[in-house]
């Protein structure tokens, strides 16, 4: 960003660089959706003389991002480019309008180079679910870049664009940065705006970033979120500037407690991930935290939580892709077979499993056994997290039991999974922040992520230590060879 | 205990979900394994717990019920897969 305030490199160099390594790569990767190339090349331009404009008035921007391509997930609208959201049945859709965290990027400068891809719907841990195609792991093309915001984590991480917006309803951005060995922010549930969202689950949907350091995630986070009034559950709280420590503070984490809970770390957990995540909490105490180990004992129920409220929320969300306003129609001769048959025919099979789960937990008889069963667990799994804050500031744990798994491991047992999101899915029930950033390699090269998830509207603090870490190592900076 | 096929047609029906034969087969033990993981839940001491409501704090603003300006009837006509006289278009409901 210094470099182009300078006019040491311009918006258009940046942006032409980035669609020629998208042009290389994508053949092998598939990260992207739809590439906006005309009208990014268009508004690096007009970025380009603004710039000059200023360096001519030796005066500074007011657009921290002036000039700086991004690449959106497929789930967010953007006026004017195709949004599918993975889905056959958002073929050829075109949103009228903008969603508002993109907008306030906008807004900011930056310029969207494309659409990345995800799971139907942001409905899956490894971008198998797409009705695209999958994306691949720059790290291992043969393996999953996790998902669902799997194309926007391949992206950052074949540095095809320096930042990316993903979606987290279950996980969906911690586990692919953790695959993909980039740095992800799940923000507090209602921190930023919804608006021009696909909705999944819309009391667990959390819009956020992805980029190679703590500190690019903090640039686009402070400028997303906020309250929008186009979404009534988003917080006043206040976004207050992240203040980051220099390299030569020697103990920038003294007073900060983190704690490891000790539910994270069961059986079947891979032991490369586990060491490299103790690993990491050692380095964080040698940086002046200190560490707890504390229990978050409801955490086992939180698959089961998840697999009823997310469906549930989904089936009512899904119902209104008919046929009848936007999509494609499958023609029949009553308005009852076109949604049958639109509905059928489009939406993929992880989608109409999911919708199905819910209007089974839904359903008369059912109703108190599922939904009302799982919203009192929900409360106890707030609760597990609001008594462990009263002891420690954010907690540490693995974002995923395994590194990055190949193309096709879970074939069609959709349980399998499921449980991939094992260690993410408390976070989007408690409505807590969550951070997840890499902490180093497994034998096969794979890069391993540690989450920290934090208080309420405290997203700063995990900032901060991510930030902290990344002075100290450098996992972060290394780039797959491709 | 697996769920029916019975119980799967209905419920496909009740979501708008056309099936194939194959399809509801593979759903219906795809779906009872997953029903049959989630039951665990039922083991749990739920007495006196009250069901979230919210997990957004700060959250809950109500605007004032006043009428705004929205899309123009153009731009939401724009990508229905049939349109009429300024309308959605669909087969008679009624006959």
């Amino acid at each position: 960003m210094a470099a182009l305030r300078h006019g040491e490199t311009s918006s258009r160099e940046l942006t032409r660089a980035c669609l020629a390594r998208i042009q290389r790569l994508e053949p092998s990767l598939h990260a992207f959706l739809y590439l906006a190339s005309d009208s990014a090349l268009a508004q690096a331009a007009a970025a380009d003389r603004e710039l000059a404009a200023l360096r001519k008035a030796d005066s500074q921007s007011t657009q921290p991002l002036l000039g700086i391509p991004i690449a959106i997930k497929d789930v967010l609208a953007v006026e004017g480019l195709p949004c599918t959201a993975g889905s056959k049945i958002l073929e050829g859709f075109i949103p009228p309008f903008t969603a508002t965290a993109v907008k306030r990027l906008q807004e900011a400068g930056a310029i969207v180079i494309g659409k990345t891809n995800t799971d139907e719907f942001a409905m899956g841990s490894s971008t198998e679910n797409s009705a695209y195609g999958v994306t691949h792991n720059p790290w291992d093309t043969s393996r999953v870049p996790g998902g669902s915001s799997g194309g926007s984590a391949a992206a950052v991480a074949a540095r095809l664009i320096p930042a990316a917006l993903g979606t987290d309803t279950g996980g969906s951005v911690r586990q692919p940065a953790s695959f993909c060995g980039v740095t992800g922010l799940k923000p507090t549930y209602g921190r930023v705006s919804r608006y021009g969202l696909v909705a999944y689950g819309s009391s667990l949907d959390c819009v956020g970033a992805l980029a190679r350091t703590a500190e690019d995630v903090a640039i686009l986070f402070q400028i997303m979120a906020g309250r929008d009034p186009l979404d009534a559950t988003t917080a006043d709280a206040p976004v207050s500037k992240i203040e980051f420590v220099g390299a030569d503070t020697r103990l920038p984490l003294r007073g900060l407690r983190i704690g490891v809970p000790k539910e994270y770390f069961v059986r079947g957990i891979q032991a490369e991930v586990e060491a490299g995540v103790r690993q990491a909490v050692s380095v964080l105490e040698g940086l002046g935290a200190e560490v707890h180990e504390i229990s978050l004992p409801h955490t086992e129920y939180a698959l089961p939580v998840y697999y009823i409220l997310a469906p549930a929320e989904a089936s009512a969300n899904l119902a209104r892709y008919d046929g009848i306003r936007y999509g494609p129609r499958i023609q029949a001769e009553s308005m009852w077979d076109i949604f049958y048959r639109t509905r059928g025919g489009k939406f993929g099979a992880e989608v109409e499993r999911r919708i199905m789960l819910g209007v089974y937990a839904l359903s008369a008889g059912y109703y108190d056994a599922y939904y009302g069963q799982a919203q009192k667990a929900r409360t106890l799994i707030q609760r597990d997290f609001e008594q462990a804050f009263e002891q420690v500031d954010c907690i540490a744990a693995p974002v995923a039991p395994t590194t990055a798994f190949p193309i096709g491991a879970h074939g069609d047992d959709p349980l399998a999974m499921y449980l991939e999101d094992v260690f993410t899915l408390p976070a989007n029930l408690a409505g807590v922040p969550g951070l997840a950033f890499p902490v180093g390699f497994d034998r096969a090269g794979l890069p391993v992520g540690m989450q920290l998830m934090g208080k309420h509207f405290r997203e700063a603090v995990l900032l901060r230590m991510a930030h902290a870490y990344q002075q100290v190592t450098d996992w972060h900076l290394r780039a797959p060879s491709l | 205990m697996p769920l029916s096929l019975e119980e799967v047609e209905h419920i496909a029906m009740l979501a708008r979900l056309e099936l194939s034969a194959e399809e509801k087969n593979r759903y219906r033990q795809q779906l009872s394994a997953i029903l049959d993981y989630i039951r665990k839940l039922q083991e749990l001491d739920t007495t006196d717990i009250p069901p979230t409501s919210s997990v957004s704090s700060g959250a809950g603003h109500l605007r004032a019920d006043e009428s705004r300006p929205g899309l123009s009837r153009e731009a939401l006509l724009e990508n229905a897969p049939e349109v009429e006289r300024g309308q959605f278009k669909i087969p008679p409901v009624f006959e």
